[in-house]
């Protein structure tokens, strides 16, 4: 079976760092990949290459056997890769229909879409329906910018997911939201993405996140991946323990 | 949701607009074609304003748009005032396409730096154009319509009632634009255009759509305003002529279609008056106007329109 997202040997230099140096990973159709990884591990500059905010230093990407190293982002999501972001990228000083509806809009009309009215009839239904979805509906005409953190985390990743991505990489979706709703929302996310059969990769710090979630974890440490496998496995990786979940359970405490 | 009345109210004020071609004092009519073409300009810039880009150079479109007019007149003896009336914005907005590519790369100063630059070496071309008139320009043929022509008097009437219908079919189809996904990416763009990217549109394609826009509005506005005068010259290119559509676009404000024509209204009367009262201090009764439009009302006359409307409204129901 080929594999949906095939890296080789992917490199970033910041000048004399190297965030990313020689990942190799290859991510199955279906599959749902926790990475881990402390900070500044390189998790983020892993997917900025994935989804073409950063040209790699050295390395291909491949994505559904076709060579997408070097894509700006604009195309990559055109082929059905999209990403939620660690800060949450929204439409500030649009309310949060407005938002979701410049998403779909863009989804649905080609590249002129000069004529038909964003907020059409139809629209503004799956727009609610998406919204829905994510239990934020009741968020609607509020502005971006006045969102709660968790709520505008979600928005952000609606939002992400309106094209129907085949793979969709998620930075830390859990992040700066409180640890009582952490797996409300996980759970909402994930409901969400298994219904669309969407291939997932998620960063995550909290280790009882990735335990519950993911199939499969990745562990990232300067640059290089230092365990993949089932998740227990992986975490009680003496490696791993050492640098990554030792650290973030002395973080947490 | 509140209703859009914006159409109905387009096609009553354009019906007055007519009413006013028909039968106003020749010098009224003048003023309010004038202030159309204005105003047409300054809707293109309203496009380009609501992305948070402002160009300082629409002069150059508006120029374009003049002597688009003045070389057919004088290349093959064409008057027509429809076909002119098309042609302009049609060689306006190929010009503004062909920029685009480079203007869409530039943002916030730098954007509106270079819109200038360009407004000024097509002034210097033109000032140096001895076949063009330099600085003394040339005169336009009369319009014509269609049939025998009818007077100078009935010419300028007929021209502003077509400009009048002409800003109404641009300011129909501009709010349109403004209402379509195209149209609120002017605020997503100005908001975030790394997410606009990641939702797999292209930013320079958005905003080279919308400086095309506007190219072709300032062709329409030049076209117009040549007929109207009946003669152009360099100063359509100048950087003042391109400062003035700012400052109307300030005084106008981004919130409605029609706010540019009622700015541009308001602009010519402003200077009339300004001019004929205060003959050695109208640049001063401006620049203080302007000011006083930047500190109390920043969003400009329309603001001032829309707030009269709206306790009419919340006063209804009870
Ligand atoms: N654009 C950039 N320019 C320079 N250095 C960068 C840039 N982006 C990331 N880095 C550096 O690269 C390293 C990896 O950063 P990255 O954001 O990928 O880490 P991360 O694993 O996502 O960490 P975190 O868990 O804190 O989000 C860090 O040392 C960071 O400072
Ligand atoms: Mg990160």
């Amino acid at each position: 079976m080929t594999a949906l997202l095939d890296v080789r040997d992917l490199h970033k230099h910041f000048g004399a760092l190297a965030a990313v140096a020689g990942v190799s990973v290859a991510v199955a159709e279906r599959e749902v990949v926790g990475v881990i990884g402390s900070n500044g591990a390189g998790k983020t500059t892993f997917v900025n290459m994935v989804t073409g905010y950063l040209p790699p230093s050295r390395g291909t990407i491949t994505f559904r056997g076709r060579d997408i190293t070097g894509r700006p982002p604009r195309q990559v999501t055109g082929l059905g890769i999209a990403r939620s972001f660690q800060v949450p990228q929204v439409f500030a000083s649009a309310s949060v229909l407005d938002n979701l509806l410049v998403a779909i809009g863009i989804a649905e009309e080609g590249r002129l879409p000069i004529w038909t009215p964003l907020r059409r009839r139809q629209r503004v239904a799956r727009a609610l329906a998406t919204l829905e979805s994510y239990g934020i509906a009741g968020y609607a005409s509020q502005p971006a910018s006045l969102l709660p953190q968790g709520v505008r985390k979600l928005l952000d990743i609606a939002m992400a997911t309106v094209r129907g991505p085949e793979l969709l990489l998620l930075d830390e979706p859990t992040s700066g939201i409180s640890v009582g709703e952490k797996f409300a929302i996980m759970d909402t996310i994930m409901a969400a993405l298994r219904a669309q059969r969407t291939t997932v990769l998620f960063i995550e710090h909290d280790m009882e996140i990735v335990d519950r979630y993911a199939e499969r974890v990745i562990a990232f440490a300067d640059g290089v991946i230092i365990a993949d496998g089932p998740p227990q496995a992986v975490i009680d990786d003496p490696e791993v323990r050492r640098l990554v979940v030792g650290e973030r359970v002395k973080v947490a405490e | 949701m509140s209703r859009d009345r914006t159409l109905p109210g387009l096609a009553v004020a354009t019906l007055v607009l007519l009413g006013v071609a028909a039968a106003a004092p020749g010098w009224m009519v003048f003023t309010l074609v004038v202030s159309l073409a204005q105003g047409l300009v300054v809707l293109g810039l309203m496009v380009l304003w609501r992305a948070g880009l402002m160009s300082f150079g629409q002069s150059l479109y508006y120029a374009v748009g003049g002597y688009t007019v003045g070389l057919i007149n004088i290349q093959f003896g064409l008057s027509n005032a429809l076909l002119l009336v098309l042609a302009a914005p049609a060689v306006a907005g190929l010009l503004a396409f062909l920029l685009g590519f480079l203007l869409a790369r530039y943002r916030d100063i730098f954007f509106s730096m270079l819109t200038l630059a360009f407004a000024m070496i097509l002034y210097g071309v033109l000032v140096k154009s001895s076949t063009l008139g330099s600085t003394d320009g040339f005169s336009i043929l009369t319009p014509s319509f269609l049939g025998p022509h009818p007077g100078p008097d009935a010419t300028q009437r007929l021209l502003t009632g077509l400009a009048a219908l002409i800003a109404l079919l641009a300011a129909a189809l501009v709010h349109r634009y403004l209402k379509s996904t195209a149209g609120h990416l002017a605020t997503a763009i100005r908001d975030n255009e790394i997410r606009v990217e990641y939702l797999g549109y292209s930013v320079h394609r958005a905003i080279h759509v919308k400086y095309v826009l506007a190219g072709i509005l300032a062709g329409a506005g030049g076209a117009i305003v040549a007929m109207a005068i009946g003669h152009i010259d360099p100063e359509m290119a100048y950087w003042t002529t391109a400062g003035e559509f700012v400052f109307v676009a300030i005084l106008a404000g981004a919130g409605s279609v029609a706010a540019p024509f009622l700015g541009a209204i308001l602009f010519v009367v402003l200077r009339t008056y300004a001019a004929q009262y205060t003959p050695h201090l109208w640049h001063m009764v401006l620049g203080g106007t302007l000011l006083l439009f930047i500190v109390f009302l920043p969003d400009g006359v329309w603001s001032l329109f829309e707030r009269a409307c709206r306790p009419l409204k919340r006063r209804a129901p009870s």
